[in-house]
C-alpha cells in the first residue's frame, strides 16, 4: 500500500484572537509575534489515517508539503511520526496560491511520485478554510474522491470510508487508487515518540522546485490563482457584554435568570 | 460558447420536502438575479424529485430544471458532478450557488474544476459588484478570526452558502416558472464509489440545529458528568445541548454536538455558553445567536467578547442556583 499525505505548515490555529492581526494594504495575516508555526491539524489527521493503515496492514507513507518558509521542525514532523519520506515543494513560486494553483503542483508532483494507491489531504486547512485541495487534486489526476472521512478501512484493492454527513455518516466503497480528506471526527492523532523523532532527525527530505515537476512558475502560486482576494478584515466583536454581579455565584446565577426573564428569554 | 447569464440554485431536498438550506438559498439567490436583472433557476436532482418542482417556484425560481434518475438516488460525487456539469455547459449560468451541506461542500469544489472554473465556500455574505457584475463573496477564514472577499475572474462563478447566514425565501404559490426535464445520460460505470450504507444518528429531544435555545459547554466542564447537569439545564428551557470541540474530542459527549466551523452551525435565540472560552472556530458556529450569555471563570476569556450577558464565576457554583431559579420562573 503506497499512501502519499498532503500536509501544510499553518499559523498556529491556537493563536489568540487578540494576537491575530492582519496588514490591510498588502491583505495579508501579520504573524503573530513569538507564536510558532504548526502543522495543520487537519493535515495531522490525514496522516493518522494513513498511519493507522500502514499499521493494520503495512505500506509506505510519503508527506508531501509545499511553501518557500517551510519550518523544518514543522514539516518533519510527519516523519517523527511515521511517514517514510519527506518530498517538499520548496519555492517562492509555490507560495500564495488559491485551492487551484495549490492543488496544481500537488498533483503534479503526484504524478511524479507515481506509484500510489491512496492520497489523503486534511477536510481543509486551519488558515484559509477553503477546503477545495483534495477535491482539486482527485479532478487532476482523474480520481475517485471521498471527502470528510472519519473511518477507513482497506480490503482486495477497495477502501471502505464511512463519511461524515449533515446528521450522522454514511459508509462508501471506493476503488484505488482513490483520494480521501480526513475530518477531525476520526480520533485522537498520535504523539512523535522518541524513535520517530531520531529517525525524523536523521532523514533529509527532498526537494523539488517547479522544474522538477515539469511545470511553469507562471501555472503557480499567485501566478496560477483562479480565485482573487480583494478584502481582508478582521470581524468587530461588539463587546457589550453586561457583567452580572452578586455577593456570591450563586446570587449572580439567580441575578442572571432575573435578567433574561426581564428580556423575555426565559 | 455561450454568454453567461442567470443565477441558478442547486436545490436540497429531505424527506421530499425541500430543505430548510432551499430556502435560505432561494432568498439570497433571488436578490443577486434581480440586482443583475436576470433570472433565477433552480436545478433538482435525484430520483422521484420532480414533484419538488412547484415549491422552488412558489419560493422564487423562474426555471427549474429536473434531473431524474434511478442512479441519482443517492448523492454520489461522481454522478453528481456529471450531471450538473452538463447542465451547466448547456445553460451557461453566470452563478451556481449550493448549500455549504454534506452534499454541497463535495459537489462544489469538483464541479468548478470539472469546468476549469473556481469555488468559494461556506459564504456569509454575496453581492453582485455594480461595475463588474461579479459575485463578490465573502467568508470567515482563519477559523473565523477574519474575513475574506474572494472573486473569480472565471465563468460560471460557484459558491456555497452557510447554513442560517442569509434570510430563507417566503414561498408565494401564486408565481409563475417553467419545468424543464434533462436527461441525466448517466451509465452505471460512470459512478465509480458505491453507497453501502446512511446511518442517521437519532437525536433525542430538540435538534440542535433547530433550538431556540441551546445550553453548551467547553472544556472546563471537565467530564461526561458535567455535561448531564448542562443537558438538564437545556431540557429545563426546552432547548438542546451542544458543545465546544474539546468535550468531543475528548468523549465526554457525541460528537454531533460540536458548535463550530467543523460542527453545527446553529442560530438560537438563547445561546448560553458555559465554561467555553469561545475560541474562533467555535463562534463561527454560534454567532448567528441572538443572545449570548457566557459563565466562565476566567474573566479574558474571549466568549465575553460575544455575549451580552456573563458571569465572571466557577460554573460549578452558578449552575446549580441557575437552574433552580429557571425552574422558578418557568414553571410559576
Amino acid at each position: 500500500m503506497n499512501m502519499i499525505v498532503c500536509l501544510k505548515q499553518v499559523i498556529d490555529p491556537e493563536t489568540p484572537p487578540a494576537s491575530f492581526k492582519i496588514d490591510p494594504q498588502s491583505n495579508k495575516i501579520v504573524p503573530p509575534p513569538g507564536i510558532a508555526p504548526v502543522l495543520d491539524p487537519y493535515s495531522e489527521y490525514a496522516l493518522e489515517a494513513a498511519l493507522r493503515i500502514k499499521d493494520a496492514k503495512g505500506g509506505k507513507i510519503t508527506a508531501l508539503s509545499l511553501g518557500s518558509d517551510l519550518v523544518r521542525e514543522v514539516v518533519k514532523k510527519p516523519l517523527a511520526m511515521g511517514a517514510d519520506e519527506l518530498v517538499l515543494l520548496e519555492d517562492e513560486a509555490f507560495t500564495e496560491g488559491d485551492s487551484w494553483s495549490t492543488a496544481y503542483a500537488l498533483a503534479m508532483a503526484i504524478k511524479k511520485l507515481g506509484d500510489y494507491d491512496l492520497i489523503f489531504c486534511g477536510r481543509q486547512a486551519a488558515d484559509w478554510d477553503a477546503g477545495q485541495v483534495g477535491s482539486a487534486i482527485a479532478e487532476l489526476l482523474g480520481l475517485p474522491s471521498v471527502t470528510v472521512a472519519q473511518k477507513i478501512d482497506i480490503s482486495d484493492g477497495q477502501a471502505r470510508v464511512e463519511r461524515v454527513t449533515d446528521d450522522g455518516y454514511e459508509v462508501i466503497e471506493v476503488p484505488l487508487p482513490a483520494l480521501i480528506t480526513v475530518s477531525n471526527e476520526l480520533g485522537e492523532v498520535r504523539y512523535p515518540n522518541i524513535r520517530g523523532i531520531m529517525a525524523a532527525r536523521k532523514k533529509e527530505p527532498i526537494i523539488w522546485r517547479p522544474a522538477d515537476i515539469g511545470v511553469d512558475a507562471s501555472e503557480l502560486g499567485a501566478a496560477g490563482r483562479r480565485t482573487r482576494l480583494l478584502k481582508l478584515w478582521l470581524p468587530v466583536r461588539e463587546g457589550k457584554c453586561q457583567m452580572i454581579e452578586g455577593d456570591s455565584p450563586e446570587e449572580q446565577a439567580v441575578n442572571l435568570a432575573l435578567k433574561l426573564r426581564e428580556a423575555k428569554l426565559l | 460558447m455561450a454568454e453567461s447569464k442567470g443565477v441558478m440554485v442547486y436545490a436540497e431536498a429531505s424527506q421530499d420536502k425541500l430543505s430548510a438550506i432551499t430556502r435560505e438559498l432561494m432568498g439570497c439567490a433571488r436578490k443577486l438575479a434581480d440586482d443583475l436583472g436576470e433570472g433565477l433557476s433552480a436545478v433538482l436532482v435525484g430520483s422521484d424529485v420532480a414533484s419538488l418542482a412547484q415549491e422552488a417556484i412558489a419560493l422564487g425560481a423562474d426555471r427549474i430544471y429536473v434531473i431524474d434518475d434511478r442512479l441519482l438516488k443517492d448523492y454520489q460525487t461522481d454522478a453528481y458532478v456529471a450531471v450538473m456539469g452538463k447542465l451547466a455547459q448547456q445553460v451557461t449560468p453566470r452563478i451556481i450557488i449550493l448549500g455549504q451541506t454534506a452534499v454541497g461542500r463535495d459537489l462544489a469544489p469538483r464541479l468548478a474544476f470539472r469546468l476549469e472554473t473556481a469555488a468559494t465556500l461556506d459564504c456569509v455574505e454575496l453581492a453582485i459588484d455594480a461595475d463588474s457584475r461579479r459575485l463578490l463573496a465573502t467568508r470567515p477564514v482563519y477559523g473565523g478570526n477574519a474575513l475574506a472577499t474572494f472573486t473569480t475572474e472565471s465563468q460560471p462563478q460557484i459558491v456555497t452558502i452557510r447554513a442560517k447566514a442569509f434570510s430563507p425565501a417566503e414561498p408565494d404559490t401564486s408565481r409563475q416558472g417553467e419545468v424543464t426535464t434533462i436527461e441525466a445520460g448517466l451509465r452505471p460505470e460512470d459512478i465509480r464509489t458505491k453507497l453501502l450504507e446512511r446511518v442517521t444518528e437519532e437525536v433525542e429531544g430538540i435538534r440542535l440545529e433547530e433550538a431556540s435555545v441551546v445550553v453548551s459547554g467547553g472544556r472546563g466542564i471537565g467530564s461526561a458528568q458535567g455535561f448531564k447537569q448542562l443537558e438538564e439545564l437545556a431540557k429545563l428551557l426546552k432547548g438542546a445541548l451542544g458543545a465546544s470541540r474539546p468535550p468531543c474530542d475528548n468523549g465526554w459527549v457525541s460528537e454531533h454536538l460540536q458548535v463550530g466551523i467543523t460542527g453545527k452551525i446553529i442560530a438560537p435565540d438563547l445561546y448560553i455558553a458555559v465554561a467555553l472560552s469561545g475560541s474562533s472556530q467555535h463562534l463561527s458556529g454560534c454567532s448567528g445567536a441572538k443572545n449570548i450569555v457566557a459563565i466562565n471563570k476566567d474573566p479574558e476569556a474571549n466568549i465575553f467578547r460575544a455575549a451580552s450577558w456573563g458571569i465572571v464565576s466557577d460554573w460549578k457554583r452558578v449552575l446549580p442556583a441557575f437552574s433552580d431559579k429557571v425552574e422558578e420562573l418557568v414553571s410559576g
